[in-house]
């Protein structure tokens, strides 16, 4: 790698939490970043709970070198300037009238968690949720987001501690390739919200009963988070993440780690 | 996508004005069809006024119905207690329509200008009459599958593709209009959306500058029988092969009134009067409503690659009937299980 990407300072703990995991490579990654190999790595040395951990030091060791400084504008024909907030931080950007939201975060605040799909609204890749709704980031211009509440998937973890949705997305493994995932774990975050508020969908029985929160079936999983496409088709994992965080029950975990990888 | 002037809009007049001052100039709502379009190049504002801000949002009872606003999200709309009690069959209609994120992005004004998904029209290297008049249609003997069976002309056999609307056509919706040289005016919905004829690129009878409001629901007593059955390629997130909009009233075993409009098998929603007429006054059974969706369907024209939907749309209609008429819940339990 010609241009090594610049990361800030570990802290002691992260410092720590990596020398006692691959004392051998603690060097490489600080200086070149995470790659697979450590991942896969750092996959065998942990179990689910220590990977979750892990993995959000990792994650935010990436971010951290994402916010303050939005990127420099270039190119811009008939500028708006926005003033909106994302992941509680206030954000005022110089903006081409043409630029979504999908392209301002990930272009110009370099938050790249959002994915990029099909980029015309069918694939749900780019969700992201504005003042509590769950929306397409894709067909957002990012000039109407003046005054607006953005959070991204970066932004759903509380300082250390992931978000529920995303501690089941681990647990039932409800990714394959993750590309789709940020905007998965995105949409049933808002999903759980609006069940709790009584929302119906298509397929809610009886839809004139009104006010009651409505009990998520499997069904009802599916249909509400239906405007996310997974390719890999790691469907049954994310519906029994999303029972998980919903209920009140643990779900069973369907996958192990095979005898002999720990 | 092409550079364009954006603006915000703080009242109805200043977007009026501004849209008006301007033959390339649009409304921006949601923006979920035109964003989309404007990235496809197949339509290019100069100029988009964001008028989300405007305060058409609310949905307020009336002395004869209900009105909801121009503004008021879908996902607002299909939720909100007095829709979902008193109109039923709009949330249902509504909630079967694209996804949650979409939902709650696009408004109700918006969603009744959305456009055809017609891949002819989409596609700027084909031929579309739609899109630019005169160039020619590439469905009309071209892949057809998903086109038009009632309503079409030779220049044109695109479908629009709203749930929502069907519901409204088979509610008697008045849309609200503000803008132009009338100042405000009201539109019955069968008048809203045109047919092809001879000017496909026209969709509906608004004009340059004018501004949906509100859509106002007449009171009725179809909400104890009332269906949206949507027939699709997968099981959501898809557009319409065909759907229907059913509800009737009844006194003892007879209809008192029915309404019936059907979705994806036309220029605009397709209300079914042959099936109206024949039903209104007679016994509500299977029989009268097989006969019923037979009389309807004997006028359809179909195109060569979608004669499926005229038995499709037949089938359809005696569904959602039957579902409409057990009042039976609304949803995959109650409806889409049993057996007809």
């Amino acid at each position: 790698m010609e241009d090594q990407p610049k990361f800030p300072d570990l802290t002691d703990a992260e410092r720590s939490a990596l020398e006692e995991l691959m004392p051998d490579e603690i060097s490489e990654i600080i200086t070149s970043g995470m790659k697979r190999r450590h991942f896969l790595k750092l996959f065998t040395f942990t179990g689910t709970g220590l990977l979750a951990t892990h993995l959000l030091g990792i994650e935010q060791l990436m971010a951290r070198s994402a916010t303050g400084n939005p990127l420099p504008p270039t190119g811009i024909e008939n500028g708006i300037n926005v003033s909106f907030k994302v992941n509680g931080n206030t954000q005022q950007l110089l903006l081409d009238s043409r630029m979504t939201l999908l392209d301002a975060l990930r272009e110009r605040l370099d938050l790249t968690g959002s994915k990029k799909g099909c980029d015309h609204g069918q694939c749900g890749a780019c969700t992201v949720i504005i003042d509590g709704r769950r929306v397409l980031s894709c067909l957002t211009l990012a000039a109407t987001c003046e005054d607006r509440e953005v959070t991204t998937i970066e932004g759903l973890a509380d300082g250390n501690k992931l978000h529920p949705m995303q501690e089941a997305f681990i647990k039932h493994d409800g990714f394959q390739c993750g590309y789709c995932t940020p905007g998965q774990i995105c949409s049933a975050v808002a999903l759980v919200n609006e069940a709790k508020d009584g929302e119906a969908s298509y397929v809610t029985n009886n839809i004139r009963k009104t006010g009651k929160a409505v009990e998520l079936s499997d069904e009802e999983i599916r249909e509400r988070m239906s405007g996310n496409i997974c390719r890999c088709g790691a469907y049954p994992n994310i519906v029994n993440a999303i029972r998980e965080v919903q209920g009140d029950k643990a779900v069973a975990q369907v996958w192990q780690f095979a005898d002999g990888t720990i | 996508m092409r550079p364009f002037k954006f603006s915000i809009a703080g009242d109805p007049e200043t977007a009026i004005t501004t849209v008006s001052a301007n033959a390339n100039a649009k409304f921006l709502g949601g923006g979920t069809n035109l964003l989309d379009l404007m990235k496809e190049d197949v339509t290019h504002p100069s100029a988009l006024i964001n008028i989300t801000r405007l305060k058409h949002t609310a949905i307020e009872k009336t002395d004869n119905g209900i009105l909801i606003g121009g503004m008021a999200t879908n996902s607002f709309t299909a939720n909100h207690e007095k829709i979902r009690k008193n109109y039923p069959l709009l949330s249902m209609a509504i909630l079967a329509g694209a996804s949650a994120q979409i939902r709650n992005m696009a408004t109700n004004g918006g969603n009744l200008n959305q456009r055809t998904r017609c891949t002819y029209f989409y596609d700027v290297s084909m031929p579309c009459n739609k899109r630019e008049p005169g160039s020619g249609c590439g469905a009309l003997k071209g892949m057809n599958r998903n086109h038009a069976i009632f309503g079409w002309s030779e220049k044109c056999v695109a479908v629009y593709p709203s749930d929502m609307a069907v519901a409204l056509s088979a509610l008697d919706a008045v849309v609200h209009v503000q803008g132009g040289s009338t100042g405000k005016r009201t539109i019955p919905f069968a008048d809203f959306h045109r047919l092809p004829g001879n000017n496909p690129e026209i969709d509906n009878n608004l004009k340059h500058g004018e501004l949906i409001t509100s859509i106002e629901l007449p009171e009725n007593d179809l909400a104890d029988h009332s269906y949206y059955l949507k027939i699709r390629e997968r099981s959501s997130y898809a557009f319409a092969l065909v759907s229907v909009a059913a509800a009737m009233s009844l006194d003892g075993t007879k209809i008192k009134d029915v309404r019936i409009a059907l979705g994806g098998v036309a220029h605009k929603p397709w209300r079914a009067a042959a099936a109206e007429q024949l039903l209104k006054g007679r016994d509500a059974t299977i029989a009268n409503f097989k006969a019923a969706a037979t009389a309807e369907l004997s006028k359809a024209k179909p195109l060569e690659h979608n004669k499926y939907k005229v038995k499709l749309a037949g089938d359809a209609i005696v569904r959602a009937l039957t579902y409409a008429l057990n009042g039976a819940g609304y949803g995959i339990e109650a409806g889409l299980h049993s057996e007809v």
